[in-house]
């Protein structure tokens, strides 16, 4: 059976009727893997053995009537999750042999709800990247087109859901990286307000911007995957303790009466035509639907880029120094001393990508530069949010593109960092602002590569923005169509 | 230009890591052209803009100093490339 035809109420209901199993909906979903992994590289870790067991219990369960949100259902984590007694590589081969010695928050919650975790999902090299192509474990290939790019850099997490390999995901959005590939392989995907998800366990990168989102095929799975992993944890200092309402509740309340801003600014030359003609097809479909639409400004957008380079990097360079060969990950030594072999450990542990980061960071935080670059973007940043702030006071969500372009093909960017670093451009004020924002289906290019939709919603205001995202899927057929594997 | 190959070697030695020689011009270029970039934040005048530091407005996160069980010697250890007496192992730190 094709995993993707389902929601996961639907299943669930399914799963408690007894027309399935979970035994069979994992065998289902390794059987998918199995037949498509070869193309694809989506997965580093298949956990069959582990799923199996947990699907055996979750069938007890729902035999005895109990459960939870998710008992029973097939899900994959981003790499980047610590899951207890199996490999967190970050697709870095600096943590090629380490295996997670407990869980995240987030993969408790999973747990606790009654997921299966079936596997650990590819990414670019701790989540440094657009593409997916900068990974130890190879590049991931599109679903769509498999001479493209996924996106990234939670790449594997948006394609392992598009190839309906299992019925959603968890992946980690700092830049973009959870909206990116959702548009890139037509599905859904969110980031949530910053403080919304714990990330205790996750893997960090840039620890002001970094979120957990959800992945999924359709807006309902995403908002009641986001429901079991959101809330306060005391295990993470910068959650917040708000309270996480029942995002499936007014779900089908619609958008009619709603203000919706387009912000001038993401509305520029570069804009591909078909990306512009999509975009465009969706603003008509939201005043059918009863939405005000009023252009607005966020007048600091083209200073958002570099903010986030310098912010980023800065933090990058802070959070990846605990990689030294001592407490876990790879030790390179040839007996020259302390100094030494943190050097060679790290010079061989690292790709590429990472380095670039960690140079520009540790640049931008050195004596004599600290003013210039990095207390000079986080002033930026103020001005950033400060511009969110005031466009909330005249609307209740942004509609926005995703990306400039529809997915590009492998290997076309990998010598230009700046370049790819530009295709970055509407995903990455949100995380300096820290609201939230989601990316769903609108369209696909004239090639027949998906297009997404950025909806940009108030902090916490996840509800309100899953609301009209779930109106406009359900006056669109985007999110049905699948692609041929 | 920006930035020099001698700041890259420099740089390289504070972030523990080293560049081979042929790789140096490549990894210098490539900074060159993202600090380029950056420099455009220079053209907002920030004067009395406050940093921000963090996306939620957000003091000290304090908890009581209470005693809980932690992960334990064992676990700790399981992923430490060299490790005995239960503490991690490293190079000889003085000479």
């Amino acid at each position: 059976m094709a995993l993707n035809e389902f929601t996961i109420t639907q299943l669930r209901g399914q799963l408690e009727r007894g027309e399935t199993t979970s035994v069979a909906l994992t065998q289902a979903c390794l059987a998918r893997i199995e037949a498509t992994d070869e193309r694809l590289n989506v997965f580093i870790t298949v956990c069959a053995e582990e799923a199996l067991a947990a699907a055996a219990v979750a069938d007890q369960q729902l035999a005895a009537g109990s459960g939870g949100l998710l008992t029973g259902i097939p899900i994959a984590v981003k790499d980047i999750f610590n899951t207890i007694d199996v490999r967190t590589t970050c697709a870095s081969k600096i943590l090629d042999n380490y295996i997670s010695p407990y869980d995240a928050t987030t993969i408790t919650k999973l747990r606790e709800q009654g997921a299966v975790i079936v596997g650990k999902l590819n990414m670019d090299e701790f989540a440094m990247g657009s593409s997916n192509e900068n990974s130890a474990a190879g590049a991931v290939r599109n679903p769509w087109n498999v001479e493209h790019v996924p996106g990234g850099s939670s790449g594997g997490s948006a394609a392992a859901v598009a190839a309906g390999q299992v019925v959603a995901t968890l992946g980690t959005d700092t830049g973009g990286s959870v909206r990116q590939p959702a548009s890139h392989c037509g599905v859904v995907g969110l980031k949530p307000t910053y403080g919304r998800v714990s990330r205790y366990g996750v893997v960090a990168f840039a620890s002001s911007l970094d979120q957990v989102g959800p992945v999924a095929g359709n807006v309902e799975d995403c908002a009641l995957l986001l429901g079991a992993v959101a809330g306060y944890d005391p295990a993470d200092s910068t959650s917040v303790d708000c309270p996480v309402p029942d995002y499936l509740e007014n779900l089908r309340a619609g958008v009619a009466g709603k203000k919706i801003g387009l912000p001038k600014e993401y509305f520029i030359d570069g804009l591909d035509g078909d990306v512009q003609k999509s975009v465009d097809a969706a603003i008509k479909v939201y005043k059918e639907l009863g939405a005000e639409i009023v252009e607005v400004s966020l007048p600091h957008t083209e200073y958002a880029v570099a903010c986030y380079y310098l912010l980023a990097t800065a933090e990058a360079s802070s959070n990846l120094a605990r990689y030294d060969g001592v407490r876990f990950g790879k030790r390179q030594d040839d007996g020259n001393g302390l100094v030494n072999m943190y050097e060679q450990s790290r010079t061989a542990g690292f790709g590429a990508e990472v380095k670039r980061r960690i140079m520009l960071g540790t640049y931008a935080l050195s004596s004599g530069y600290y003013d210039a670059y990095y207390i000079k973007a986080q002033k930026v940043r103020t001005l950033i949010r400060q511009d969110f702030l005031t466009v909330f006071e005249q609307v209740d969500m942004l509609l926005t593109p995703v990306a400039p372009t529809p997915a590009f093909k492998i290997g076309t960017m990998v010598d230009d960092p700046l370049k790819m670093y530009l295709s970055d451009i509407f995903t990455i004020p949100t995380n300096l602002a820290g609201t939230c924002a989601m990316s769903l289906p609108c369209g696909f290019s004239e090639e027949g590569l998906p297009i997404g939709l950025q909806l940009v919603g108030k902090p916490f205001a996840e509800a309100e923005m899953l609301q009209a995202a779930y109106a406009f899927e359900q006056a669109t057929e985007w999110h049905k169509r699948v692609p041929e594997l | 230009m920006k930035i020099s190959q001698t700041d890259v070697e420099k740089v390289a030695r504070l972030s523990r890591l080293s560049l081979a020689p042929e790789d140096l011009e490549t990894m210098r270029g490539q900074m060159d052209a993202v600090l380029g970039y950056v420099d455009k934040l220079n053209e907002l005048d920030t004067e009395g803009i406050e940093p921000m530091a963090h996306a939620v407005p957000m003091a000290n996160a304090f908890r009581e100093d209470e005693v809980k069980p932690s992960i334990g010697v064992e676990r700790a250890l399981q992923n430490a490339p060299a490790s005995g007496d239960e503490c991690f192992t490293v190079p000889k730190v003085i000479e």
